[in-house]
């Protein structure tokens, strides 16, 4: 028998009672996560993403529906899902003066029930996989950003849990150590095996991260796919042509709707922008049937579409919009 | 369970102990008032005041002032660890709910335990001529007080979330609660009213019992009652904010 996906949710639901009534921040979700698999919950704040992973990571008790997690149910088990997993939870406030790197660790990993020499071993073996060698007698008042995040990070995968909740893992911090991060998370996956479900309201994070994107909205999932999948089905890819003249572009045109099932062409001035399903497996017979006629291009570029494109194609909004409105 | 609640228990101390800042302006207060307003009730005839006998009356009720401010406001601490994620952190952890609080309130127990003695032994120049095994014994009953104090105290923490609204509540509840238990001045000079309304505060009994035990009457009925009241305060409010830790998850 296979092993049990380590996330399987059904009907999930969550209201809050505020003095505006009843509000329904989570409203009945289902999804699954494979084993070794990294899926990002994308939406704008307030789609209900943070909501959706307190309730996986035990803080939450959900106020309808259920959830496997680890191989145990987070209602009758929570101990036993606790065990299993890690959390890595929003940047916090300033930590408190006094705290350092090492012995925060440490006693993270002890409360999960490690020895003091495993907690240390463990921690020995996982500062310098985070970069946080030599960091260990650190005050957590003195660590920069990008440190910080990387040592929230080691707190959630300590006791080197089986699954991996991120919320929002690199908001506030700079690219490049937004980069950084990212290549340690996809380093966990490769290393250590662990299944990851991160939350996030930046869209190249979940395209550069997840090997399947759930689009969060008011609650409710509008999308489960591959982020090259979403796009796929959305907008498709758009390849632009200049030319040496409008003319050219016009014969090109004609030339491309022979060679490509393309689902859009517009020709404008000396360009000509040919919208297909899939731009790397496209490119090739264009430019080939292009060259034949003589009517080699000056300038190719292929775009694909982003995923505010999808977002707005799904839910008629733009996420820039929203974090505008929320701003 | 144990190892848990060492494991909570220790971080605290840890950082106190980097931080003994706190820990020193926490003993200010009922300093100062030792030094600045005690040496009044010298002068002070009626309700066994007078003399260096004052001292005896005083002291216990400064103990009491040190255990409600001192364990009182425990919860402001729980407040900034919500917001960095402490508190959510451990309990994603298997360590069970009530080791999580029960860690913090024995280090807010140990403190005050510590800054009570301190408190006793600045008084001896003054003055107080205590039943020294009486001392010891009021000694662990503010202890006793403190874990329920300070449990009751993170529980409201953890339910108001927000400074602002935590400060003034403590103050709100506290200042009544002690004027009300007659730690300043004993409550037989009270008017007839006062005193009735100070016998349902369960902290006045407490601070009755202290007196006793400072005078050493350890046959007194006020140090029975004393001590069961602490006993069964104390319990109350621990289970209490052992409950809104394990139920209070937003």
């Amino acid at each position: 028998m296979p092993a049990p996906d380590p996330i399987v949710v059904r009907g999930l639901a969550r209201s809050f009672k505020t003095r505006d009534g009843v509000v329904e921040a989570v409203k009945g979700i289902d999804f699954t996560v494979r084993a070794g698999e990294i899926v990002g919950l994308l939406g704008p704040n307030g789609a209900g993403k943070t909501t959706t992973l307190r309730m996986l990571t035990t803080l939450l008790e959900p106020t309808a529906g259920s959830a496997t997690v680890a191989g145990h149910d987070l209602a009758s088990r929570p101990r036993e899902v606790r065990r299993r997993i890690g959390y890595v939870a929003q940047v916090g406030a300033a930590p408190s003066a006094g705290t350092l790197l090492g012995e925060e660790l440490v006693t993270q990993a002890r409360l999960q029930g490690l020895s003091k020499a495993a907690a240390a071993a463990r921690l020995a073996q996982l500062a310098p996989r985070l970069d946080l060698a030599g960091l260990e007698r650190r005050a957590l008042l003195e660590l920069s950003g990008g440190q910080r995040r990387r040592f929230d990070v080691a707190l959630g995968l300590m006791h080197e849990p089986a699954v991996v909740f991120l919320d929002e893992p690199t908001t506030g911090l700079d690219p490049q150590s937004r980069a950084n991060l990212w290549e340690h998370i996809r380093r966990l996956r490769e290393e250590m095996g662990v299944t990851i479900l991160l939350t996030t309201h930046y869209l190249d994070e979940a395209d550069a991260l997840a090997d399947r994107i759930l689009v969060m909205d008011h609650g409710g999932l509008v999308a489960d796919d591959t982020p090259a999948a979403l796009k796929a089905r959305i907008a498709g890819d758009v390849i632009h042509l200049g030319f040496a003249s409008p003319e050219h572009a016009e014969r090109a045109a004609a030339l491309a709707r022979e060679t490509v099932s393309a689902r859009e062409l517009v020709a404008q001035g000396d360009e000509l922008s040919v919208t297909v399903d899939d731009g790397a497996v496209a490119i090739a017979p264009l430019l080939g049937a292009l060259d034949g006629a003589g009517l080699r291009p000056a300038t190719v570029a292929v775009s694909r579409p982003t995923l505010d494109d999808v977002f707005l194609t799904l839910t008629g909004r733009s996420l820039r919009e929203d974090e505008e409105a929320a701003a | 369970m144990i190892v848990e609640t060492a494991l909570i228990f220790q971080r605290q101390m840890r950082i106190l102990l980097r931080n003994p800042v706190w820990v020193f302006f926490g003993l200010t207060q009922p300093i100062i008032y030792l030094v600045l307003f005690g040496p009044l009730l010298k002068g002070v005839r009626g309700g066994g005041l007078g003399g260096d006998d004052s001292w005896r009356i005083f002291v216990p009720g400064l103990l009491m002032q040190l255990t409600i401010f001192g364990a009182g406001f425990a919860g402001f601490g729980i407040i900034q660890e919500l917001r960095e994620g402490v508190v959510d952190r451990q309990r994603v952890t298997p360590a069970r709910r009530t080791s999580l609080i029960l860690g913090r309130t024995l280090s807010n127990m140990l403190v005050l335990a510590v800054q009570g003695t301190i408190l006793v032994l600045v008084a001896i120049p003054f003055g107080l001529h205590p039943s020294w095994s009486g001392v010891a014994t009021s000694i662990v009953l503010i202890a006793v007080l403190a874990i329920g104090v300070s449990a009751a105290s993170y529980a409201m923490g953890l339910i108001l979330k927000d400074e602002d609204a935590f400060a003034p509540f403590i103050q709100g509840v506290s200042l009544p609660l002690l004027l009300l238990s007659g730690v300043l001045l004993p409550m037989s000079l009270a008017p007839a009213w006062l005193e009735t309304a100070s016998k349902v505060n369960p902290l006045t009994h407490i601070v009755d019992g202290t007196r006793a035990l400072f005078r050493g009457d350890f046959g007194d009925g006020d140090v029975w009652l004393g001590i069961g009241i602490t006993v069964a305060l104390s319990a109350l409010l621990a289970l209490w904010g052992a409950r809104v830790f394990r139920r209070q998850s937003a």
